[in-house]
């Protein structure tokens, strides 16, 4: 009888190893679950939208089993470096601040930025060109900015914390604003709806899709944005020390860009080719 | 451990703790108010004020603070009639909110608190004022309240120290108070373990300095029996 409970014992941790050994074909991809299209939940809390299925691709092509798991927005990163999960995909655009603390893939995807207003808003007819590229800079951006500046004076501007958006309200380019930070982007919907807020920043399409689904007049003003504290698009979030998977993604990414799977993706949920 | 970081991040986190502060004084004031109202109101002989001032701290006490929050901020926000009017102007604070879901929370506890020192007045003491001829009402409130108060002393002060640590929910309604800034402080670092520390240690700090106050209160205003 010992010696029998001996074999399992040998064989159950002999397994163990195993799984060990292919531990490093494992990994797990945070994700928000709240910044639909990007990524979101249905209705029965499974994780959907346009990063789910392409993490689902990427892995694929990495030949890794992936888990996603869900994790609050605000402590996406320190989760990352506190290994809860390998890799994040939700939405997170690269800016020389994150690249601090963790590393980016190439970008997948690009989104401008928008202001939105509930219809009916005195900052409806607010006149700007149709894009500004911060990067770029120069006459027509500096005019756009000041436009901006005296359409917000006063306001109270909510947005999504910790994000690129917040980097933008926060720089001064817009002048001195009463900002506003939210947990998660509905709830900057929720108070833009209610009133409380009167103008609400975040990707434009995180707008448009609340519109869609709620039936609320919200209506896109100003100019859409990029460069600058907007970042250079968004890709994979990845710890500094874990140069491996970062190379894999990259390769996945490019591999996935050739077939085309990352723009059929992006057309699918974002109703157009937000890939890059 | 980012040393550095903790001492930077330790003055703006010390300035979000006038918030805080501000967030329970004025939450406990009110929050005293509706206590003392509730349990004078539970004594009440009338089953149905009995039973209404009951349900207010059954429902108040049974909730988690932070759904009582959110009802509050998000949900009253959504009701497009409430709006309309005055209240609004009220409601659309998330101070207020936070404020208003703080009162009615720490009121229904403090009703309580308040009842059972009522309760365990002796009657002795009431019969000893009926026997002088002075009038129930003076009786009440120059013997009950004063005795109802000193014996819920050391109740009440843990109550203050919940919601000292309470206040901290009043992020979630975009307010930056101490755990707000700390969070602010987060996004911008990603090292939330020194900013915590730092947040926490000045909230043990307050609890030091609210317990104190309340032991020097119980010593000088209570008495042996």
């Amino acid at each position: 009888m010992n010696i029998f409970k001996k074999t399992i014992f040998s064989v159950l941790a002999s397994l163990l190893i195993i799984g060990n050994v292919s531990a490093s074909d494992k990994i797990k991809i945070g994700t928000e679950g709240a910044y639909p299209p990007w990524n979101s939940k249905d209705a029965s809390g499974k994780l959907i939208g346009f990063e789910v299925e392409l993490a689902w691709s990427l892995c694929r092509y990495m030949g890794k089993q992936c888990t996603i798991v869900e994790q609050d927005w605000d402590g996406m990163i320190p989760a990352l470096i506190m290994r809860k999960f390998d890799a994040i995909m939700a939405g997170m655009s690269i800016t020389a601040e994150r690249q601090k603390a963790i590393s980016f893939s190439q970008g997948y995807a690009d989104e401008v930025a928008s202001l939105a207003v509930m219809k009916g808003s005195d900052l409806e007819g607010i006149d700007t060109p149709e894009g500004v590229n911060l990067t770029l800079g120069g006459s027509t951006v500096n005019k756009a900015l000041k436009t901006l500046t005296s359409a917000l004076a006063g306001k109270t501007v909510c947005t999504q914390t910790a994000t690129i958006h917040q980097n933008f309200l926060e720089s001064g380019d817009v002048g001195k604003i009463n900002l506003r930070t939210y947990k998660t982007q509905d709830e900057v919907n929720l108070d833009l709806a209610s009133g409380r807020c009167d103008v609400a920043l975040a990707a434009a399409v995180a707008f448009t899709d609340y519109s869609e689904k709620s039936g609320k007049p919200v209506v896109l003003v100003g100019p859409t944005f990029s460069g600058g504290a907007f970042g250079n698009g968004v890709g994979v979030g990845i710890r500094k020390d874990d140069t491996e998977l970062l190379k894999s993604f990259n390769k996945a990414i490019n591999q996935a860009r050739k077939n085309g799977d990352i723009s059929r993706i992006a057309t699918k949920w974002f109703g157009f080719d937000a890939s890059m | 451990m980012d040393l550095e970081l903790m001492i930077n991040s330790f003055p703006k986190l010390l300035n979000a703790s006038i918030i805080t502060l501000k967030l329970l004084s004025v939450s406990l004031i009110i929050g005293l108010l509706i206590g003392l109202i509730f349990a004078i109101l539970r004594l009440n002989k009338n089953i149905f004020i009995n039973r209404f001032a009951y349900g207010y701290s059954y429902v108040f006490r049974g909730t988690p603070l932070l759904v009582q929050i959110f009802i509050i901020y998000f949900g009253l926000g959504q009701i497009e009639y409430l709006r309309s009017t005055f209240l609004w102007i009220i409601l659309k604070e998330p101070y207020w909110c936070a404020i208003i879901a703080f009162a009615l929370n720490t009121g229904a506890y403090t009703s309580e608190i308040l009842r059972s020192a009522f309760q365990t007045i002796k009657p002795g003491m009431i019969e000893a004022g009926k026997s002088l001829g002075i009038p129930s009402k003076i009786i009440f409130y120059k013997i009950q309240i004063p005795i109802a108060i000193r014996q819920s002393l050391p109740a009440y002060g843990n109550e203050i120290i919940l919601m000292m640590k309470g206040t901290s929910l009043a992020s979630t309604v975009t307010l930056m108070d101490l755990t707000g800034v700390a969070k602010y402080i987060i996004s911008t670092t990603f090292k939330p373990i020194e900013v915590f520390i730092v947040a926490g240690g000045i909230y043990l700090f307050m609890t030091f300095i609210i317990h104190n106050v309340i032991k020097f209160l119980e010593k000088r205003y209570g008495f042996s029996q």
